[in-house]
C-alpha cells in the first residue's frame, strides 16, 4: 500500500463530503411558542398517586401540569378552587361536601363527571394502591353523588383533609380510562384534566408537553413545555448559560449570581417551603436542657446564611416559615454565645471540659450543607461543645430516622408545601411518628389533642404554644429557611413557587 | 479448538454471571440505607411499616429473598423497580442500547485516535513531535473521563455553544424509529442527517470517555510498534526500499495490533463503567444514568437487573475480544 500526498487529498475529499452528508444543520426551526427548563429531578413515574415520586416536592411542578388536584394551590400556597369548585365540613363535622367542576375534559376528550373524583379519593384510600398519603384520604368514605355535589362520611376527623386535598397525591385520575388501559397503559399513556398535555417522554433525558387547547383555566401561554432532566447542577447552569435552556433552578448561588449579572438572564430568588434544621434526639447529652439550649444559643444563623449562603436562605427559630398557618414571629431563639457558655458550666462543662456528642450531615444534598454543619461545630467549639461530624447518604438518614436510631444531633430538611403545622412541627416532633427523633411525654401530651382538634382557631392556637415550648426546651435547632435560585431569559417570564416547584402555568411570554 | 474456546468460555462466563449475582445481591443488602424507610408516609404506622416490607417482599429471610429473585430470573422476570414501578427487565433492555451506542463510538474513537497517535508517533521516532506527543498523551491519561465530560460542557457547550450539552435526541423532534438503536437504525436506513444530529449529542461524552482510553491505546501501540520495527522481516522491507509509512502500516501493524486488542478489550470495560458519572453529566438516558438514580433510591431491583446487565456487557466485550485475538494469531487458532 503506497501513500502519496494525492492519495490523502483524495481521502481527505471523500471524508469532506460524507461529513457533509451527515450534515449537523438543525432538523427543526427554532420556536418562541416553546419555553425549555433544565429541571433539578428525573421523572420516575407518571401515576401521581402511587409510589415514591409522589411525595417528592419538587416533581410536583410536572404533575401539576397534567393533572389537577382536587383543591388548587396558588404559588404563594393560598389555597384555590381546583376541579371542587366549593369544599367543607358540615356543622357537625361528621360530613363533608365537595362541589365537582362542570365542562372539563380529560385530555382524550372524554368528559369529566364526580366519579371520577369519588373514585381517585376511594382508590388515594385503600391500603392496597400504595398511595403514601393513604393515612389522610382514608378518613373518609361512603361518598355519595348528587349532581355536581359530593358528599362523604367523616370516618376519622382530620382537620388538614382539605389542605392536603392541594399537595401530594391529591390529584384527580380518569376512572374509565385508567380501568381501561391499567396501570401499565397509564404509564404508558397518561391523561389528565391539567393545562399540559403529555405529547413525548423519553426517561432520564426529557419530557414534552403540549398544551390542552380545552383546559378549563384557559390556554397557557406557551404551546409547547420541555423538561430536560439535568441532575447535576453544573450542567443545569451550562443549559441556560449556552441558552439550551429558557430556565434552570436550585444551581450553586455563586453561580446564580454570576449568571444574574449576565445579559439576556434574570434571576429570582425566593424563600420556598422547605426548612434547614438540626433533629436533636432525646439519647445521651441531649437529656440535658442545658446542652440543647447551648447548642441552639451559640449557632449564629445570620453569619451562616450571610457567610456561607450569600444571604441566600431566611434564619428561623421554629418550624414554621412565615408563610404557614402557624408562625408565631415572636418565637425567638437568641445568638447568646456568653449564655450558652454560662448553661455549659452549670452542667459541667467548659472549653477545657466540652461536652461531646457525634453530628450526622449530608454532603451536597442542600446548597452548603456540609459546610454549614463544619461552620457550626466551630461556633460550638468557642462554647465548650466538641461535636465530631459524621456523614450520611440521604437513605441512611431515612433508615436511622425510621429506626430512632439517628445521632444525637443529626442535620437535615423539612418541606411543608400546604403550610399547616401538622405537617411541619407535627410530623418532626411527634414521638410516636416515624419521623420523629425526639419522643417525650411532655411534648407529646401537648401535640396529642390537636391532631383531632375541630376548632381551627384553636387548633393553629395549640401549634404555635407547642412551638414556642419546643424553642424554649429546645428540642430542635431550626436554622434556616432555604431560598430557591431560579434563572431565566427574556423570552420568559416566570411566577416563583413558594412551594418549591415552578409551574409551566404561570410562565408567560413578556 | 476455537469452538472449545469459546464452550470454555461460556460455561465460565455462566459462573461469573451467577457469581455477580450472589455479590450484588447480597452487597446491596448489607450497605447502609433502607429503601423502606424512603417509602414511608408521614403518618405511617409501624403496621403500615410492615406492610410495605411485606409488600416489596423485605421481610422474608435475605436467603428466601434470592431464591425467590433467582426464581424469578430464571423465568425471565427480574422484579419490578421499586421507584419507576416497571418491570426491570423493560427497563433495562430499553436503555442498554443507549449506552451500547454510545460505549461503541467511544471505542471507534478510541481506537482510531490510539493507533493513528501510535503510527504518527513510531513515524516521528527521535524527534521532537515524538516528545510531545508522549507528553501530550501522558496528560490525557491522567485526566479521568468525567473531568474531561466537564471540560467539554464549559468549552464547547458554553463558551463556545457549538454542540448540545444534555439529552440523546433534541427534545423537539419527533423520530420514526422502530429500535432503541438510534444512531445504527439511523445510519442503516440512510437517514444521514438524523445521524448527524445524534452525532452532535453522543461526540462530546464520547471523546470525554474515549480519551483515557485511546491515550492507553496509543502508548502500548507505540511501543508494540517500536518493537516490531526492529524485528528482521521489518529490516527486510526496508532493504526492499519500501516507505516507512508502508512498513508500519502493512508489516509492523498486524503484529503489533494483537497485544493491544486484549488491552483494550479490559480497558473497554472501564470505559463502560465510566458511562455511568458521564451519562450522568450529560443528562444521557443510558444505563449507567439510570444506575446512579436506582441507588439513590435504594431501588433493590433496579440495582441489581442493571448490575447484572453491566456484568453481561463486561462478560460479552472479553468473549469477543478473545475470539478475534483468536483469529488474528494463528498460534492460538491452531491451539
Amino acid at each position: 500500500m503506497n501513500f502519496d500526498r494525492r492519495q490523502v487529498l483524495k481521502t481527505s475529499a471523500a471524508g469532506f463530503a460524507a461529513a457533509s452528508a451527515f450534515s449537523l444543520s438543525p432538523l427543526f426551526a427554532a420556536d418562541d411558542g416553546t419555553v425549555t427548563i433544565a429541571y433539578n429531578v428525573n421523572l420516575p413515574s407518571w401515576d401521581p398517586t402511587v409510589g415514591l415520586s409522589t411525595v417528592n416536592p419538587t416533581i410536583q411542578s410536572i404533575y401539576r401540569s397534567i393533572f389537577d388536584q382536587f383543591i388548587g394551590q396558588e404559588p404563594n400556597l393560598d389555597f384555590k378552587p381546583g376541579l371542587l369548585t366549593a369544599w367543607g365540613w358540615s356543622d357537625d363535622r361528621k360530613q363533608v361536601w365537595m362541589d365537582v367542576r362542570e365542562g372539563v375534559t380529560w385530555h382524550d376528550g372524554s368528559p369529566f363527571t364526580p366519579e371520577d373524583i369519588v373514585w381517585s379519593l376511594e382508590r388515594a384510600g385503600k391500603k392496597e394502591t400504595g398511595n403514601p398519603i393513604q393515612f389522610v384520604w382514608s378518613k373518609i368514605g361512603n361518598f355519595k353523588i348528587e349532581g355536581n355535589k359530593i358528599t362523604a362520611d367523616v370516618l376519622a376527623f382530620e382537620p388538614t383533609l382539605f389542605k392536603w386535598m392541594s399537595f401530594l397525591t391529591a390529584y384527580v385520575m380518569p376512572k374509565a380510562y385508567y380501568e381501561k388501559v391499567g396501570a401499565d397503559g397509564f404509564e404508558a399513556k397518561p391523561i389528565g384534566t391539567g393545562p399540559y398535555m403529555v405529547d413525548k417522554f423519553e426517561r432520564n433525558a426529557f419530557l414534552r408537553l403540549k398544551a390542552n387547547p380545552n383546559y378549563w383555566g384557559g390556554k397557557p401561554a406557551f404551546d409547547t413545555v420541555i423538561y430536560k432532566f439535568v441532575p447535576d447542577a453544573t450542567s443545569r447552569v451550562a443549559e441556560v448559560e449556552s441558552g439550551s435552556a429558557d430556565i434552570t433552578l436550585d444551581i450553586p448561588y455563586e453561580e446564580f449570581d454570576r449568571l444574574k449579572a449576565k445579559d439576556g438572564l434574570t434571576g429570582v430568588t425566593t424563600p420556598i417551603s422547605d426548612i434547614g434544621m438540626i433533629f436533636l434526639n432525646d439519647v445521651g447529652v441531649m437529656e440535658d436542657k442545658n446542652v440543647r439550649m447551648a447548642a441552639a444559643m451559640a449557632i449564629n444563623k445570620k453569619a451562616i446564611v450571610e457567610r456561607l449562603l450569600r444571604g441566600y436562605g431566611e434564619p428561623i427559630d421554629t418550624l414554621e416559615a412565615p408563610q404557614y398557618a402557624a408562625f408565631d414571629a415572636s418565637i425567638k431563639v437568641p445568638y447568646d454565645p456568653d449564655k450558652a457558655v454560662e448553661l455549659l458550666k452549670a452542667s459541667g462543662y467548659s472549653k477545657d471540659n466540652p461536652v461531646k456528642f457525634p453530628i450526622q450531615t449530608t454532603r451536597g444534598l442542600k446548597p452548603k450543607d456540609y459546610e454549614m454543619i463544619q461552620a457550626i461545630v466551630g461556633m460550638w467549639r468557642k462554647v465548650g461543645i466538641q461535636a465530631e461530624i459524621e456523614v450520611y447518604e440521604i437513605a441512611k438518614h431515612y433508615e436511622l430516622r425510621a429506626t430512632d436510631k439517628l445521632a444525637p444531633a443529626a442535620f437535615y430538611n423539612w418541606g411543608n408545601a400546604i403550610g399547616d403545622p401538622t405537617t411541619s412541627t407535627g410530623f418532626a416532633m411527634f414521638g410516636p411518628s416515624p419521623h420523629s427523633v425526639w419522643d417525650t411525654d411532655d411534648l407529646d401530651g401537648m401535640i396529642g389533642p390537636l391532631w383531632g382538634e375541630a376548632n381551627e382557631a384553636k387548633r393553629i392556637a395549640g401549634w404555635k404554644a407547642v412551638d414556642k415550648y419546643i424553642a424554649e426546651q429546645a428540642y430542635v435547632i431550626p436554622l434556616l429557611q432555604y431560598v430557591q435560585p431560579i434563572v431565566y431569559n427574556n423570552k420568559v417570564k416566570i411566577v416563583p413557587n413558594v412551594a418549591g416547584a415552578p409551574e409551566p402555568v404561570h410562565m408567560t411570554k413578556p | 479448538m476455537w469452538y472449545r474456546i469459546l464452550l470454555n468460555r461460556l460455561i465460565l462466563a455462566a459462573v461469573t454471571l451467577l457469581g455477580v449475582a450472589v455479590v450484588v445481591f447480597v452487597l446491596v443488602r448489607v450497605v447502609p440505607g433502607d429503601p423502606i424507610a424512603m417509602m414511608i408516609a408521614p403518618g405511617a404506622s409501624e403496621a403500615d411499616i410492615q406492610d410495605l416490607r411485606v409488600r416489596y417482599g423485605l421481610d422474608l429471610p435475605i436467603v428466601q429473598q434470592f431464591t425467590v429473585w433467582i426464581k424469578g430470573i430464571l423465568a425471565g422476570d427480574f422484579g419490578k423497580s421499586f421507584s419507576l414501578r416497571q418491570g426491570v427487565v423493560g427497563l433495562v433492555v430499553g436503555r442498554v442500547p443507549a449506552t451500547l451506542e454510545l460505549a461503541g463510538l467511544a471505542l471507534a474513537i478510541a481506537m482510531g485516535l490510539g493507533v493513528g497517535i501510535a503510527v504518527v508517533a513510531t513515524l516521528a521516532r527521535g524527534r521532537w513531535l515524538e516528545t510531545l506527543i508522549d507528553n501530550v498523551n501522558g496528560l490525557v491519561l491522567a485526566v479521568p473521563d468525567f473531568i474531561w465530560a466537564l471540560v467539554f460542557v464549559l468549552v464547547l457547550g458554553v463558551l463556545w455553544p457549538v454542540l448540545p450539552i444534555s439529552g440523546r435526541v433534541d427534545p423537539r423532534l419527533d423520530l420514526d424509529l422502530a429500535s432503541n438503536f438510534y444512531l445504527a437504525e439511523a445510519f442503516f436506513t440512510g437517514q444521514f442527517k438524523l445521524v448527524g444530529h445524534l452525532l452532535t449529542h453522543m461526540i462530546m461524552p464520547a471523546v470525554a470517555l474515549a480519551l483515557p482510553l485511546a491515550a492507553i491505546i496509543a502508548r502500548v501501540m507505540k511501543g508494540a510498534l517500536q518493537e516490531a520495527m526492529l524485528q528482521d522481516y521489518v529490516v527486510l522491507a526496508r532493504i526492499k526500499g519500501f516507505s516507512r509509512l508502508r512498513i508500519v502500516l502493512q508489516e509492523a501493524m498486524r503484529n503489533a495490533v494483537v497485544p493491544v486488542l486484549s488491552l483494550t478489550g479490559v480497558q473497554f470495560t472501564f470505559l463502560v463503567g465510566g458511562t455511568v458519572i458521564v451519562e450522568r453529566i450529560f443528562s444521557y438516558p443510558g444505563i449507567g444514568n439510570m444506575a446512579i438514580d436506582a441507588v439513590i433510591n435504594r431501588d433493590l431491583p433496579l440495582i441489581q437487573g442493571l448490575v447484572l446487565a453491566f456484568a453481561i456487557m463486561f462478560i460479552l466485550i472479553n468473549l469477543a475480544v478473545d475470539l478475534i485475538t483468536i483469529v488474528l494469531n494463528p498460534r492460538l487458532r491452531h491451539g
